[in-house]
């Protein structure tokens, strides 16, 4: 029985696109959502880094994680693809729902996740291999089957990084800038077609104009993807994001450290013109963090 | 403003840059005399025949250690074929499923005890375990024991570089895999050992030459042989052992033939050297 109200939730949420399938800006299928967090809360061993965080993640939309250092914001979105799992000692209460399921779920297949729910991390790292092997290997052990001078050229372009390597697809990915390589990292996390992008502080080795270049690449990608991004720089999240969350970090009674928390999710020009809670507005003027 | 030679300070900097360089020079000087020993003692006898015929019967003029050569050849493959699937796979589990895990660590200590072990408790051990109970084919000594004696020398080293060699790869790397949907198998055959194969590969070859001169564990596993090979599970000649016997007989030839088996084990293994660097340096980016 306790399947049932799940399946038919995920049933919800695979229908409610369908009626319009060719205006895919239309509304109903925009402010659809595509994640949700419900009460999550991730400690590494006794240490709780963030707390009872409830997010409701819109499909194809850009959404930010802002907030200072600690906050756990980085945590948080390491938890929508189960990046944690890699960290020892994390866990994680409460739910992730994720096409209707529970990711934590013990019968959830992390690789299938991250296969659906794709990452660019803070620093570049492509593999060691060619430009063309490192957007060609996430397809291939994904089973893709088509054409792959064609999906590697896809993916690059919309990274917007085709043209910088498109005459030398055969040279190894660390022959590019850093802001080339982090878009190539960008392509790469494209080529798997997931649903969801996650982006960990992805300009932050980066000079403004790459970074301009991967905003860009951001307003492109959002038509077909659900993007969230950590993000340090304010104006940045004004500049790419439709939606922002606001964390912040405080010390609790008889905690070793400070607990993170979600102050503040509501539409980027709200949160930064008229947020609701004192602490969001002394952070996004610039009175601490 | 000029400097000043008889300064307390600059007398006293001269005195150990002086002391550091004929140390370094004494710490060079065993290797240029080993060789140059080797090389005045053992080269004349050098030649197409050393390579093709066998070591000749007590009394007789001529010959040659082709037997041994091969034999060498042969004990160090069969150690290399137990020791690197054994050691980079224990490498692999050492750093990546099990990084710092009570079985690894104990794994990570016995395998540093196992590397301080004298080479002849691994003759006497595989003596022990093979040779005296013959459990191959009713076989005492063999290529087979003195290939088991020798992987047991070379695990602990093939184990400890790839364990380290794995633990340099970047963090980075492996969040990446992971992150476009590889499962670990994935990450770790086509990503991580790609990126850490120059330390992995330097490793095995340093072992295999440091395995390629040991004599002690052979002396009670692999024996000798005055014929060519028969099987692996059969006494066979080896280089080393070659030299420990026939140095010390009382004949001519045969102390001539200890001395050229000398200068071309000392070469193959510094040939086994020079590779290991040269992996290192083409792999490099």
């Amino acid at each position: 029985m306790a399947t049932d109200p799940k399946t038919s939730l995920s049933a919800a949420s695979l229908q409610s696109p369908m009626p319009s399938p060719v205006s895919a800006s239309a509304p109903t299928v925009t402010d659809s959502v595509c994640m949700s967090l419900e009460n999550v809360t991730i400690s590494y061993g006794s240490f709780e880094a963030v707390r009872n965080v409830h997010l409701e993640l819109p499909r194809s939309r850009v959404t930010a994680f802002i907030g200072p250092s600690g906050c756990g914001k980085s945590t948080v979105l390491r938890a929508l693809n189960r990046m944690n799992d890699l960290i020892p000692g994390c866990s994680l209460k409460g739910r992730v729902v994720f096409d209707g399921h529970d990711i934590y779920n013990p019968k959830v297949d992390p690789v299938e996740v991250r296969r659906r729910i794709g990452m660019v991390f803070q620093k570049p790292n492509p593999f060691p291999k060619t430009i063309y092997e490192n957007i060609a290997f996430g397809a291939r052990i994904n089973g893709y089957k088509g054409d792959m001078d064609e999906l590697v050229e896809r993916s690059l372009r919309k990274a917007a990084v085709w043209d910088e390597c498109k005459d030398k697809l055969q040279q190894s990915g660390f022959s590019l800038s850093g802001g080339q390589q982090q878009r190539l990292c960008i392509a790469r996390a494209i080529a798997t077609e997931p649903e969801v992008i996650l982006m960990d502080e992805p300009c932050s080795a980066l000079d403004p104009i790459s970074t301009l270049k991967i905003e860009e690449t951001m307003h492109e990608l959002k038509r077909n993807y659900t993007i969230i991004i950590v993000t340090h720089n304010m104006q940045q999240a004004v500049r790419v994001a439709d939606m922002t969350a606001f964390y912040n970090a405080e010390a609790v009674e008889g905690g070793s450290g400070k607990v993170g928390y979600l102050v503040e999710f509501a539409e980027t020009e709200v949160i930064f013109n008229s947020p609701g809670q004192q602490a969001t507005l002394d952070y996004v003027s610039g009175r601490f963090g | 403003m000029f400097f000043d030679p008889s300064l307390s300070r600059n007398r006293i900097n001269k005195l150990c840059t002086t002391v550091a360089g004929v140390f370094a020079t004494i710490a060079v000087l065993p290797l240029l005399l080993v060789l140059l020993y080797v090389l005045w003692n053992g080269g004349r006898l050098i030649s197409f025949q050393l390579f093709t015929q066998l070591p000749p019967a007590p009394g007789m003029e001529g010959g040659g250690i082709g037997n041994a050569i091969l034999g060498t050849l042969i004990v160090t493959a069969i150690a290399t074929l137990i020791a690197l699937p054994v050691g980079v796979g224990g490498g692999i589990y050492l750093s990546e499923y099990s990084r710092s895990g009570w079985f690894a660590q104990a794994v990570r200590f016995s395998n540093d005890v196992l590397a301080g072990v004298p080479s002849i408790i691994s003759g006497v051990f595989v003596y022990g375990l093979i040779v005296a109970t013959r459990v191959f084919f009713n076989q005492s000594y063999s290529a087979m024991a003195g290939g088991i004696a020798l992987a047991v020398l070379m695990l602990p080293t093939v184990i400890k570089t790839t364990d380290e060699g794995l633990k340099l790869v970047p963090q980075e790397l492996r969040w990446g895999a992971y992150g476009v949907g590889a499962s670990r198998f994935v990450t770790i055959t086509r990503v991580i050992l790609p990126a850490a194969f120059t330390p992995i590969a330097t490793g095995a070859v340093l072992a295999i030459a440091r395995a390629a001169g040991e004599t002690a564990p052979l002396i009670f596993t692999a024996l000798f042989s005055p014929f060519w090979p028969e099987g692996i599970f059969n006494p066979i000649a080896t280089m080393s052992v070659l030299i420990f016997n026939f140095a010390i007989m009382p004949y001519e030839a045969q102390n001539a033939l200890a001395w050229t088996a000398s200068f071309v084990l000392v070469v193959m293994i510094l040939a086994a050297n020079l590779l290991a660097r040269w992996i290192a340096r083409a792999a490099r980016p």
